[in-house]
């Protein structure tokens, strides 16, 4: 599998999620964001947590204006998978592959600790690798993590079975306890929580492997 | 030219840090105070000529999320 990892000026679990997808066996890039284009091949691209410039205006929203979202834009449009954690997954609804918006968190403070969070749908590469019901404990460290959807979109969520996370103890105010959501075709997803900063016993714990073998799985056979 | 936008949540989305400064006030004895709705003021410094249609594009692409907040443009 050959996978990007975006680079924004900002973000900082950009080298995580590339450790964790080479831990996998993933062949990864790093891009940088004023690139027009994504390598050649590319079958999963990563956007990752961070504060990409500085959330200014909103969080996400610079970024997801850059000259290689628009690449990203098109990888999904193509049914590429794309994988975006915590900034990343503001970014994905800036652009408009997700729908929904991340607000400030209702306590108003910014949240840094292992959550857990449960499985809702195994039904996609990302969650394949483990049960609906399962219950992984990840990190998350946002302070707009706050997933804000309307009540038709929720409803649409939900009969599509595209809400792939929801958290177990709702930290931040979710609507509906969701903590990632998938598209439409089941192949972009987004989450708050970090799967990368738990694949490493020296992490805390190693829930986070289950979703890069899975995907890696789901991606060799394509 | 200048123009003004003005970008707030829209209603019945739900305000954390209007809420958070509507209670800073009743601290500091303000009574009465029943709703505070926290927005952006974004300043346009623009060439003469500019439509307001161009604006509103301006506020669709980036300015605002329209999933969440509604604007209003004010040509100065």
């Amino acid at each position: 599998m050959r996978a990007a990892v975006i680079v924004f000026p900002g973000s900082n679990c950009d080298r995580d999620m590339a450790v964790a997808l080479k831990a996998t066996g993933a062949d990864v890039s790093m891009v940088w964001h004023k690139d027009a284009a994504l390598p050649d091949g590319v079958d999963l691209v990563a956007i990752p947590g961070g504060f990409s410039f500085g959330d200014y205006l909103r969080c996400g929203a610079i970024a997801a204006r850059s000259p290689i979202c628009k690449a990203v834009v098109d990888h999904a449009g193509r049914g590429g998978y794309v994988l975006g954690v915590c900034n990343g997954f503001q970014v994905l609804t800036e652009t408009g592959l997700l729908p929904g918006a991340l607000m400030r968190n209702a306590g108003l403070k910014f949240i840094c600790k292992t959550v857990m969070l449960k499985v809702e749908t195994s039904d996609c590469a990302f969650t394949e690798g483990y049960n609906a019901g399962d219950t992984p404990r990840f990190p998350v460290a946002h302070h707009d993590g706050n997933y804000t959807v309307d009540d038709a979109t929720l409803n649409v969520l939900r009969a599509e079975d595209r809400i792939a996370f929801t958290y177990c103890d709702n930290p931040n105010g979710s609507v509906a306890d969701i903590a990632g959501i998938l598209s439409q075709n089941r192949r972009v997803l987004g989450m708050m929580p970090h799967p990368e900063r738990a694949v490493d016993a020296g992490h805390g714990g190693t829930d986070g492997q289950a979703l890069f073998r899975g995907l890696l799985g789901q991606l060799a056979q394509a | 030219m200048k123009a003004r936008v003005h970008v707030m949540l829209k209603n019945g989305v739900l305000d954390p840090q209007g809420e958070a400064v509507r209670h800073a006030l009743g601290t500091l004895g303000f009574e009465g105070v029943e709703a505070v709705r926290q927005g952006k003021v974004i300043e346009l410094d623009l060439a003469d000529g500019t439509s307001e249609a161009t604006i509103g594009e301006m506020c669709e692409k980036l300015l605002a999320n329209t999933v969440i907040e509604s604007y209003r443009v004010e040509v100065l």
